[in-house]
């Protein structure tokens, strides 16, 4: 270590103590910026617990969560309200960190697997399982998850050789998502009971119905697979400059990328296998979670925190904002494709590449 | 003086092209009629030869058969003659906005405009009280043309123009805001949700002679003026400033060509719901063929169009018996290897 | 002063899938000096330099650095010793000039270890030898192509390497971001004694900054040494098939070609060139002079 630093020429204290201020100042912001959506995220879950037909106080709420029985709230905030919300936090961050992973490897915004297919693969396998065979809960995952993971595998090798893999994997996975959303309908419109609950779910994204029994794959993955991701996270950011800047890093690309996706896909196979494919959460959770830490460092933990707290915060809007209940696939559809149309043209003007 | 020396050589290519397109024509043709005949003989009631001859004769004469196979065949000829115009004007409007936006995937399925028709028809539904076939296909229309110049706009923002991953992410985007809030309006309209399940599917069993009358002037005048602007669209394919140069007035052929283009898919879209892929497959393996001489490559293209999905319906009806796998779902399942192979073949700039 | 390592390639044979882009080159890189990969287009050049950073696995042969082959080397303990300047690297969104040279630490860095002052002195230093200090806290996007370049060579050079591959790094850079880019790739090399191996396009200033050119045709070598032995009219025609006169450099001494082309024939461009006509000639005659100027010790390349 000594020696390398001979090697350097000798700069001036003042100079280092620049660029540490500079370093520490953006590291303090990340830290607030991570308190804050923390906070956040916990204030929304409160308020799914609180809110509903009857409104309980924070004490009930406590109560509750201490399992101690306190009459009508025992059932309304600990079997209706407490797996919907943590149903809310996990599919939320499992979104948010498969799409930021997807996002930072490909090193593009618009590379996040619910707009390159791989949501459509486990939706559509979620519901031939339910709808058609009539499968459960452990065997619909298992066919979630290999079916995403068939479709990511698919689309990659699809999209391989040649230059400018990146602009092709995402016009292919296009493509793909629109032939498996219309195997989709197509279930959808064959069943032989045409429930508006279920097809709202395998369309848009929904957690009307949530229970404690389902969560449990889901929050296994969340528990497993975000910290591997976590882990790899200095990885991510030698992989976003490049294959070729992670070789010289001494990254090895190959392997880390193929831990990075098969866990970021399996959160996102998960996840949709619970909830239905929630539009967008996983294409807006990084670049939002990129402008509030500020750029330059992982997103990975900031976009679980947003993937949560975009879920919590649209769940809420389509429980109590409106007259009729929207599933909060239909509020972070219809807030996040102007997003999208926003990035597109945005970064059609500066001409550049994505 | 290059291009003195080029004559001679390029003479017999050229006629070796033109004997190779007129081959094609005649093998489209003939597909047509294949296809019109494998439409009629298959489906869930397997009939004879003599019974398909006999269907058409006496639907020919106006009578109604008495056996059973024969009704069996005249029961197919609407679904065959909406599959056949419905099929050749998806293929055509494919290969107008693929000229057009000089783009290969162009194609009305990625440019939402069925997710656009749908949306209008939902809420002509919900809020107008909307019940009359002719108006269902006027609302259509108009969220077909306006959902498809909304994405055709934000897909040509920025130097370049349209590129195929701009205009396909506008369309995705387009395509998830629009069906967010078809599913917004129709969750507390339980009835119209039943209505509209249908929609989700392109299917062209549904339409019958009287939806397909609404339509068929858009179909025709969309056609002849596709045709009409064959040559003009040459002269495009060169760039706007060769264009120019040669004498063709740029903005207004765009726009006439698109509005024909549109006006064609959304048609079609109207009587048969959200059929996508064909446009984007028939004018590319038209090319493959004919080449890319737009006063053939149209016409073909319709022939091709007709063909694909009067075989896909047929296809449909066959593996689905006794019910039916819709039209929408066999173009899918055959167009995304398709796009595939296109984005394999397309070098592409990273956006 | 950088430790010295010795990097060589035995009957080295590469290229993409099937397609074999580089065949048999054996190469010695001098340990502390500059080597200049040179050729025509799609002659091998950046294969050979992508084959020697281990980006591109050898097909035959081997890469051997300090006589270990590189593909046993554990890729991070490599990464400490051989930095690389890929081709036209594309900096995340919004990244600051300091974050960005910050990644360059990763080789150093162990899993949960907070950031040192080590890394920061390392930082600024690299910073401050790539002349992009008083960018430390800008945008990378907001700078220009030249302030980028020198951002990413200061990204590199953070990595505290020994020895540094660069792909064409003056690509896409105007004629003054060339020379400013190539003069601190100099600087480096003469007060660091960083051994740098670089491929170019433009062969006048391969010569003039090269201590040692490598020509490749077709995947092998045609010739190395010093850039007098290694630019004469006979090699430059039959690397770039190209008919030109090699006059030294009025600025530098060093070899310079100039293309003759099919309407410039037997014009020589100056009048103290006049008449002569065969270039092989001239180059024989002028080949003493230029020996002296440019033996491998002297510092002519050095700016004044």
């Amino acid at each position: 270590m000594a020696a390398l630093l001979d090697s350097l020429p000798a700069v001036s204290d003042a100079d280092v103590e620049r660029v540490r201020a500079g370093r520490r100042r953006r590291s303090r912001r990340r830290t607030v910026a991570l308190v804050v959506l923390s906070v956040l995220a916990v204030a929304l879950f409160a308020a799914m617990l609180m809110l509903g037909n009857t409104i309980y106080p924070v004490s009930d709420v406590l109560a509750v969560l201490r399992g101690e029985d306190v009459s009508g709230a025992s059932f309304a905030v600990g079997t209706l309200r407490l797996p919907r919300a943590l149903t809310a936090v996990l599919a939320g961050a499992a979104f948010g960190v498969a799409g930021s992973t997807f996002q930072t490897m490909l090193r593009n915004p618009l590379a996040s697997p619910d707009v390159i297919g791989i949501t459509s693969g486990a939706s559509a396998a979620a519901v031939l399982s339910i709808v058609v065979l009539k499968w459960s809960g452990t065997a619909t995952m298992g066919l979630s998850l290999a079916v995403g993971i068939l479709t990511a595998l698919v689309i990659y090798l699809a999209a391989r050789g040649g230059d400018s893999t990146g602009g092709r994997l995402i016009l292919i996975g296009i493509g793909v998502g629109a032939m498996l959303d219309s195997v989709v309908a197509y279930l959808l419109l064959k069943a032989a009971v045409w429930d508006l609950a279920v097809a709202t779910r395998w369309m848009t994204g929904s957690l009307n119905g949530s229970r404690m029994e389902d969560i449990l794959p889901l929050a296994i993955a969340v528990v497993v697979l975000v910290p591997i991701v976590l882990f790899l996270a200095r990885d991510l950011g030698a992989l976003e400059l490049g294959d070729s800047w992670a070789t010289a890093l001494g990254v090895r690309v190959d392997r880390t990328r193929v831990l990075l996706v098969v866990a970021a896909v399996a959160l996102a196979c998960v996840a949709t296998a619970t909830t239905g494919p929630i539009a967008f959460v996983a294409f807006l959770a990084g670049p939002i979670a990129a402008r509030i830490v500020g750029p330059g460092s992982s997103v990975v933990l900031p976009a679980a925190l947003t993937g949560a707290c975009l879920v919590l915060a649209a769940d809420l809007l389509g429980q109590f904002a409106f007259d009729t209940k929207f599933p909060v696939g239909v509020i972070t559809g219809i807030l996040g494709a102007p997003y999208l149309i926003y990035l597109l043209v945005r970064t059609s003007r500066r001409g550049g590449s994505a | 003086m290059t291009a003195t020396l080029a004559t001679p050589r390029r003479a017999p290519a050229a006629s070796a092209g033109a004997r190779r397109r007129v081959v094609a024509l005649v093998v489209a043709v003939v597909a047509v009629l294949l296809a019109v005949l494998l439409s009629l003989a298959f489906g869930s009631r397997p009939v004879t030869v003599d019974q398909v001859v006999e269907g058409i004769t006496t639907w020919l004469r106006g009578e109604t058969p008495t056996d059973i196979g024969a009704i069996a065949v005249q029961s197919r000829i609407p679904r065959t003659v909406v599959a056949l115009l419905a099929g050749s004007a998806l293929a055509l409007s494919g290969a107008l906005m693929q000229a057009i936006t000089r783009n290969p995937l162009a194609d009305p399925g990625i440019l939402g405009v069925n997710t656009g028709a749908a949306l209008a028809v939902v809420i002509g539904i919900a809020f107008f009280g909307l019940s009359s076939a002719a108006g269902y296909l006027v609302l259509a229309l108009i969220g077909a043309f306006v959902t498809a110049f909304f994405v055709y706009f934000v897909g040509s923002v920025g130097p370049g123009g349209t590129t195929p991953i701009k205009l396909a992410l506008a369309g995705a985007a387009t395509t998830a805001a629009l069906s967010s809030l078809v599913a917004a309006i129709l969750l507390p309209r339980q009835a119209v949700m039943d209505e509209f399940r249908y929609w989700q599917v392109g299917n062209v069993g549904r339409a019958d002679w009287g939806s397909l009358g609404v339509v068929l002037p858009v179909l025709v005048i969309g056609t002849i003026v596709a045709l009409l602007c064959a040559s003009a669209l040459n002269a495009l394919a060169l760039g706007d400033d060769v264009a120019v140069g040669l004498g063709v007035h740029v903005g207004r052929i765009r726009v006439v060509a698109a509005v024909a283009g549109v006006g064609l898919c959304a048609a079609v879209t109207a009587i048969a719901g959200p059929i996508g892929f064909v446009g984007l497959m028939v004018p590319h393996a038209v090319r493959l063929v004919a080449g890319t001489d737009q006063r053939w490559l149209l016409p073909l293209s319709a022939l091709g169009g007709a063909v694909l999905l009067t075989l896909a319906d047929t296809i449909g009806r066959v593996i689905g018996s006794p019910g039916e796998v819709e039209a929408g779902i066999i173009t899918a399942f055959l167009g995304a290897p398709v796009l595939i192979a296109i984005a394999r073949r397309t070098r592409m700039k990273a956006l | 002063m950088s430790a010295q390592h010795e990097i060589r390639t035995e009957q080295l044979r590469s290229g993409y899938g099937a397609r074999v882009v580089v065949d048999g080159v054996d190469l010695v890189v001098p340990s502390g000096r500059i080597s200049v990969i040179v050729g025509a287009n799609a002659c091998g050049k950046s294969t050979l330099l992508k084959t020697i950073a281990r980006l591109l696995p050898a097909q035959d042969g081997a890469v051997v650095l300090d006589g270990r082959r590189i593909d046993t080397i554990p890729t991070k303990e490599l990464a400490r010793t051989l930095g690389l300047l890929p081709q036209q690297p594309v900096a995340p969104e919004g990244i600051v000039v300091t974050d960005l040279v910050g990644r360059g630490r990763h080789p150093h860095q162990k899993l949960f270890r907070p950031w040192t002052t080590a890394d920061d002195q390392a930082v600024t230093s690299a910073m401050a030898a790539a002349g992009v200090l008083d960018l430390a806290d800008r945008a990378v996007d907001e700078l220009s192509g030249g302030q980028r370049q020198r951002v990413w060579i200061a990204m590199a050079l953070a990595q505290s390497t020994d020895v540094l591959l660069l792909d064409e790094p003056t690509t896409f850079l105007d004629v003054s971001h060339q020379i400013e880019v190539l003069d601190l790739l100099t600087d480096l090399n003469r007060t660091r004694g960083t051994t740098i191996v670089m491929v170019l396009h433009d062969i006048n200033l391969a010569a003039r900054y090269a201590d040692h050119m490598v020509a490749l045709r077709a995947g092998r070598v045609v010739a190395d040494g010093p850039p007098h032995a290694v630019v004469t009219a006979e090699l430059v025609r039959e690397v770039f098939a190209l008919d030109s006169l090699v006059v030294p450099d009025p600025v530098s001494g060093a070899p310079m070609v100039l293309p003759r082309g099919r309407h410039h024939v037997g014009i020589a461009p100056g009048g103290a060139l006049d008449g002569v006509a065969d270039p092989s000639s001239a180059a024989a005659s002028l080949a003493p002079a230029l020996s002296s100027a440019l033996s491998p010790t002297s510092d002519v390349l050095e700016r004044p």
